[in-house]
């Protein structure tokens, strides 16, 4: 069974401009234990996927609807406040970008950790507390006992960034959201939280969603890629597949527009063009303003996805 | 020899921070640049790398007068800026820009694209202001807008145009150094590419010289000719970029390449960190007699060169 099974999900929102569709009928499923990475600049629906998934949009403006919509069985669409509330955090948690604004800065660390465990499980207050301190511990944060009564601006954006996971993994969740988690981190905190996030997903045997603009947080996390790009998913597959053999020019491009690690000073190939505008988007395949090889069929209508190879799929006419 | 368009000497900023006390506060020093030294050769990119809190802003606020550094010299084509006044520095500002990070805070948003980028030339009063319109609209042009955008408001651009803006802006009056302070951080991957090649275009026709300050070092890699690591405040790392990127002698400096990412899921590995400890325990020993220029023994660390245009902090021995 899979334990996220989405199909035609669009996201719309009602601006003054008019209804801005931000996710424009995407599907996605995730296996237990698997890791899935959802890769796409600003603007490509990556985000808004995740949050519609515990919708923690707020609707309206919001505006979701899907053919299938199941998160653990449970009909994400159709569930009561109660079902959702008990779902978010038990069945699905999430790690945010700025664990700074994702703390409430009047609480201590330990007092929303505990919190967070006593809301889910009927567990004593000294048992939560000893939890809580035993996860800090996990994350590698050396005096956990005394970060546990620190609130969070006395933390450093990495250590915010290990407590966030330890109060995402209290509830021992069945899939870990992360949403472009170290990208307001400095390099070298970004591979050590990137290399936690992927131990404790095996030891918890978690599945991980990760959302990130970044291809190499995707080369050194994921198993399976999907690829977004104005709204619709582009291509996706095994992780291999997609740095091997990437088959829509989206993907391809945004491959060769990596800096790499050749040496020497040298012009980097560049996408042109700039990201569609939501509220107003491309007729037909939303990258064909800015790719190489379009014909008059992408700017027509968007390609259904077609299988390019084992798992791996992709939505281009050319592919046709 | 002609001098360097950009030289620091012992450029140190100390802030103040209150340790106690509301009423009767007491200050202890923060220390946030301590003893920089660095050159930036006319024509040429120098990357300043480092984490955040190493002191890499600071430095390059300071290289522009922007904040004024508590000791140490400021060199322009040889000539020393650090004690300048108000109007005797003006002229100097025309010679030095700066582009920052993020372009939304940058821009007037109550002002036109054109006069946004005609503005330096407003203020230095040079040309008539149709002249000034007409060499904004061309600047536009430079660095890949329509001159159609020179009506528009900063809102209605997106990261990267904006940020196109603030360099056409940066280099309407050709100056000879432009600090770039985490330009394409805040850009996407695709715009970030554009941005980096519009740099490197710029800085080859112009002549000019750069100070590039990121953390991302793929970016530095393909685009500066030497890199400066700062660590706490500190230069701990100077070279070629090649030679820093396949020789680097010092600990923080590989810590910093070893986290870069990789770019293939075939050559995921796992890393060991190394502490703030482990770290200063690796600084290198050196034997004075294997240095390129002299050193005394100390056993504190201090910043030594061990080839002509190689200089790392180590603990030089007899």
């Amino acid at each position: 069974m899979n334990l996220v099974d989405i199909s035609e999900l669009t996201v719309s929102f009602r601006q003054h401009e008019g209804l801005v569709q931000a996710v424009r009928g995407i599907s996605l499923r995730v296996d237990a234990g698997e890791s899935v990475g959802i890769v796409g600049e600003s603007g490509s629906g990556k985000s808004v996927t995740c949050m519609a998934m515990l919708r923690l949009l707020r609707e309206p403006p919001a505006r979701i609807t899907a053919g299938k919509f199941e998160i653990a069985g449970t009909d994400i669409l159709r569930a009561d406040n109660r079902t959702l509330a008990s779902l978010r955090g038990r069945v699905a948690a999430m790690v945010f970008q700025d664990p700074m604004t994702a703390f409430d800065p009047v609480f201590t660390i330990g007092h929303q950790i505990i919190e967070t465990i006593r809301t889910h499980r009927n567990v004593s207050k000294a048992e939560a507390r000893a939890e809580a301190e035993s996860l800090l511990r996990r994350v590698e944060i050396k005096q956990a006992k005394d970060v546990l009564g620190y609130y969070p601006h006395q933390l450093s954006g990495g250590m915010l960034q290990r407590a966030m996971i330890a109060m995402a993994l209290s509830c021992r969740p069945q899939i870990l959201l992360a949403d472009e988690p170290t990208t307001a981190l400095d390099v070298t905190i970004q591979a050590q939280i990137l290399q936690l996030i992927k131990e404790l997903q095996a030891e918890f045997g978690m599945s991980l969603i990760m959302v990130t603009h970044d291809l190499g947080v995707i080369a050194e996390t994921v198993d399976r890629v999907v690829v977004m790009y104005g709204g619709r998913v582009m291509e996706q597959g095994p992780v291999e597949a997609i740095f091997d053999d990437p088959r829509h020019p989206y993907t391809q491009a945004l491959l060769r527009s990596i800096p790499g690690h050749a040496g020497g000073r040298r012009r980097l190939t560049e996408i042109k063009g700039a990201s569609p505008n939501p509220a107003n988007p491309p007729t037909g395949c939303p990258f064909h303003p800015r790719c190489a090889a379009a014909e008059s069929a992408c700017r027509e209508s968007m390609p259904v996805m077609v299988a390019v190879g084992a798992r791996h799929d992709a939505a281009c006419w050319r592919l046709q | 020899m002609t001098a360097p368009a950009l030289e620091l000497r012992g450029l140190s900023k100390k802030f103040p921070i209150r340790v106690g006390g509301r009423l009767l506060p007491r200050y202890a020093e923060h220390v946030a640049v301590d003893g920089v030294s660095l050159v930036v050769p006319t024509n040429r990119i120098v990357g300043l790398v480092g984490e955040s809190g190493s002191g890499k802003t600071t430095t390059g606020l300071m290289a522009m007068r922007l904040i004024e550094p508590t000791s140490g010299q400021i060199l322009i084509d040889g000539k020393d800026i650090s004690r300048l006044g108000h109007a005797e520095l003006k002229p100097f500002r025309r010679q030095m820009q700066v582009v920052f990070q993020d372009s939304y805070s940058a821009l007037d948003p109550m002002m036109t694209l054109a006069q946004i980028v005609a503005e330096p030339l407003h203020i230095h009063g040079l040309m008539t202001a149709r002249a000034q319109t007409e060499a904004a609209l061309g600047w536009l042009e430079r660095v890949g807008l329509d001159r159609s955008y020179g009506q528009r408001y900063p809102h209605e651009l997106s990261g990267g145009q904006r940020q196109r803006v603030a360099i056409a802006r940066a280099l309407i009056l050709r100056p000879s150094v432009l600090v770039a302070d985490e330009p394409t951080s805040a850009l996407d991957v695709s715009v970030k590419a554009q941005i980096i090649n519009l740099l490197q275009d710029l800085q080859e026709e112009m002549g000019l010289s750069i100070l590039f300050i990121s953390h991302d070092l793929s970016v530095v890699r393909s685009l500066t000719d030497t890199v400066v690591v700062m660590h706490r405040g500190r230069v701990v790392e100077q070279a070629p970029t090649e030679a820093i990127f396949l020789e680097s002698r010092h600990p923080y400096t590989r810590s910093l390449l070893d986290a870069i990412p990789v770019l293939h899921p075939r050559d995921r590995r796992r890393r060991t960190f190394q502490s703030a400890e482990t770290i200063a325990t690796g600084i290198p020993r050196l034997s004075a007699r294997d240095l390129a220029a002299p050193a005394m023994p100390s056993a504190t660390p201090q910043l030594v060169t061990v080839t002509p245009d190689h200089r790392v902090e180590a603990i030089v021995t007899a």
